[in-house]
């Protein structure tokens, strides 16, 4: 950007944000580092006596580990699921003329306006009775129709950026509808594709509501609503300090898929940039 | 290689618009056929019929001596290059002139071979490792013609392919093509609305109006016998000039003077009509001055006003203003809004010798080779003056000399 006016506005004006959105962050860190008598000192910022101890007691915690499994598990099979179903339901909005096409899309958008809260209640008397409460499968259904209508927004959008000659070519070329799908649509949506399965894994990964509301046991409780069951190492002390541990052990994958992905991400979710 | 024959093709979208209305035509074998009109007038879609991208309305489609109306893209063996190339933008040159092959699941030793040929005889060879947003418009276009005749395709099929480019390559990938399809012989199927490229690349064009075939014939044929005003107008720029005239016995009078019908044929086939529509091509003027004793007597001379003048070295073309009747003018205005064109006034567009010294806002004296008009029946269009016999010896003229052209393009080592 060639620009004659000043730029130091603008520096100040992200140093300010930076701080803002930063500190925050670095709180939750810091904490994690400290004794956990250490918690209402209002005047450190910086631990007095650096710790990993918050660390090693949040992974000793079965509570924890087996959360995070679960996370993990979870959080990869709704991505995975939601990314191929929305993909294939963005790819017939963006490309075919059918009846009921405006509903879907209505309908999509609909689901993901809908306060989860309300629903939350009526979804655990449905999973007790068809025995999904507290199981995988419990998290993975409601995750993967939560995330699938932006998912779909997102990749029909990219989609329609795609030149349709380009599957025309393709299929002169001698490609079934599926090759060309497969060779040519697929691969030149890639960033598309990136940007909903990251939007979605991230949305499943943070999710709190569902996660506390529909298990009870280590058996599919996710790590945000595990968090809230911490105690401490011994039952005389706060566990602030180790559930900041454990937070700060759940963010760190976050920001190294954004940090890794930062220009797929960017690119993806600016335009579909594909050019003909 | 296959001849592609159309047998009342209509294509009719949803609201009952017919975007082609039956059209027969028939491409034969290692034929170079050009679809030309201008925009909206249904070439490209049967193009994108021929090749399948578009529902057949009715009529048939044949492709060599199979039916093909109902038969997928992928299986009717044609290759097409498309206005915006449709490259895949993931794949290097190499393997995008190869995904054809790849598709047809051919083995890497025979990808390679084919691949190398093809780019060795499109200069692709340097930049077969690049990507295709790293390539000029020229090298785009010629990796698109590269993956397209890099199968045996039974026909080649190309949507406007020169249309993005400038006009000093436009040139160049014109002539390059021409060669490329005689050398390979192979049945073309070519769209464009380009004057130029539809005389110089054709075997036989056929030129397209509203969705409805107008004529078919060698450029050569289209240009001195067009059947009708359409025709007349499209082909040719500056296009043809009409002249309203009122018919008075043999002469006819026109808003840029009186002169006499081409011949007795022409007078008969005019008949009892009392006002004809005369075509004469800008090339067919002359500045009086410069024209010959014995030229003068094939043609005659009317004094007229000259509005502005554009001498371009070679040529000088100079403007004549006229009026014309309100009835007529509407309709001519109509014609030339049809073509593309969307002429304010009603004025003759001459093209004279360079050396004329004719100059802006004066009379002059133009002289014109009445032998070489048409006369068009203003309701109809038609053509009263087209020489049936003449237009046939024309197109069959072509024939020979396409021929000769072709051998001489064959490859002559192994």
């Amino acid at each position: 950007m060639e620009s004659t006016r000043p730029k130091w506005p603008w520096i100040v004006a992200s140093a300010l944000i930076l701080v803002w959105t930063i500190f925050p962050i670095l709180w939750i860190v810091m904490l994690s580092f400290k004794r956990p008598g250490e918690v209402g000192n209002q005047k450190g910022f910086l631990p007095k006596h650096w710790t990993w101890d918050n660390y090693r007691t949040v992974f000793r915690t079965d509570l924890f580990t087996a959360a995070l499994v679960n996370s993990i598990g979870i959080s990869m099979i709704a991505t995975f699921a939601g990314v191929v179903f929305a993909t294939l339901v963005a790819y017939a909005i963006a490309r075919l003329e059918f009846p009921g096409k405006k509903l879907i899309l209505s309908f999509a958008l609909a689901i993901a306006m809908f306060p989860v809260v309300s629903l939350v209640g009526p979804l655990f008397d449905l999973w007790r009775d068809l025995g999904l409460y507290d199981t995988w499968p419990g998290l993975i259904i409601p995750y993967i129709s939560f995330a699938l209508p932006l998912a779909i927004w997102t990749l029909s959008a990219f989609f329609r950026e795609i030149p349709w000659e380009m599957e025309q070519a393709a299929q002169v070329d001698g490609a079934t509808s599926w090759q060309a799908f497969r060779k040519v649509i697929v691969p030149l949506a890639a960033p598309g594709v990136f940007t909903a399965a990251i939007l979605t894994f991230f949305f499943c990964w943070n999710d709190f509501v569902f996660g506390i509301s529909l298990t009870s046991s280590d058996r599919a409780r996710p790590v945000p609503a595990a968090l809230a069951f911490f105690t401490g190492a011994s039952q005389f002390e706060q566990p602030t300090t180790a559930i900041c541990a454990a937070a700060v052990v759940v963010t760190v994958p976050v920001v190294v898929i954004v940090l890794a992905f930062q220009r797929r991400i960017v690119a993806g979710l600016t335009s579909g940039a594909v050019k003909g | 290689m296959a001849a592609i024959t159309m047998k009342n093709i209509v294509k009719r979208y949803g609201d009952g618009f017919p975007a082609v209305n039956d059209v027969s035509l028939d491409v034969r074998d290692g034929e170079f056929m050009i679809l030309v009109g201008p925009s909206g007038c249904g070439k490209s879609t049967l193009l994108r019929m021929i090749v399948g991208l578009e529902d057949i309305t009715s009529g048939e489609m044949l492709i060599g001596e199979r039916i093909v109306n109902r038969i997928a893209p992928r299986e009717r063996n044609l290759s097409m290059v498309f206005q915006n190339y449709a490259l895949y933008p993931h794949l290097t040159v190499y393997e995008n002139i190869a995904f054809p092959l790849r598709l047809a699941k051919r083995p890497d030793e025979e990808v390679r071979r084919r691949v190398t040929e093809t780019a060795g005889l499109l200069e692709l060879t340097e930049h077969l490792d690049r990507k295709p947003s790293n390539l000029s418009g020229g090298q785009r276009q010629r990796v698109a013609m590269g993956r397209a005749i890099v199968r045996q395709a039974d026909a080649f099929l190309f949507d406007e392919p020169l249309s993005n480019l400038d006009a000093k390559l436009r040139g160049q990938m014109r002539t390059e093509i021409s060669r490329l399809q005689r050398r390979l012989g192979v049945t073309t199927v070519y769209v464009t609305h380009d004057q130029t490229e539809a005389m110089t690349l054709g075997d036989r064009v056929a030129v397209l109006r509203k969705g409805v075939l107008q004529q078919v014939g060698s450029p050569r044929e289209l240009y001195e016998q067009p059947v009708n005003l359409f025709v007349a107008g499209f082909i040719g720029s500056p296009s043809m000039n009409f002249l309203p005239a009122s018919v008075d016995g043999t002469s006819l009078s026109t808003p840029l003077g009186r002169f006499e019908m081409p011949g007795e044929q022409a007078a008969a086939a005019v008949g009892d009509r009392g006002v004809v529509l005369v075509g004469v091509r800008p090339e067919h003027f002359e500045d009086a001055s410069l024209v010959s004793e014995d030229k003068r007597a094939r043609g005659s001379i009317v004094q007229v006003p000259v509005d502005v003048t554009e001498w371009l070295g070679n040529e000088l073309y100079a403007y004549v203003p006229y009026e014309a009747p309100a009835d007529l003018a509407a309709q001519l205005r109509e014609l030339s809004r049809e073509l593309d064109s969307d002429q304010l006034r009603t004025q003759a567009v001459v093209s004279l010798d360079a050396s004329s010294l004719i100059a802006e806002g004066t009379e002059a004296a133009l002289w014109i080779d009445t032998s070489r008009i048409h006369l068009f029946d203003p309701a109809t269009g038609e053509n009263l003056t087209r020489d049936e016999d003449h237009a046939a010896r024309l197109t069959r003229a072509a024939e020979p000399s396409r021929a000769a052209q072709r051998s001489t393009q064959q490859p002559t080592e192994p």
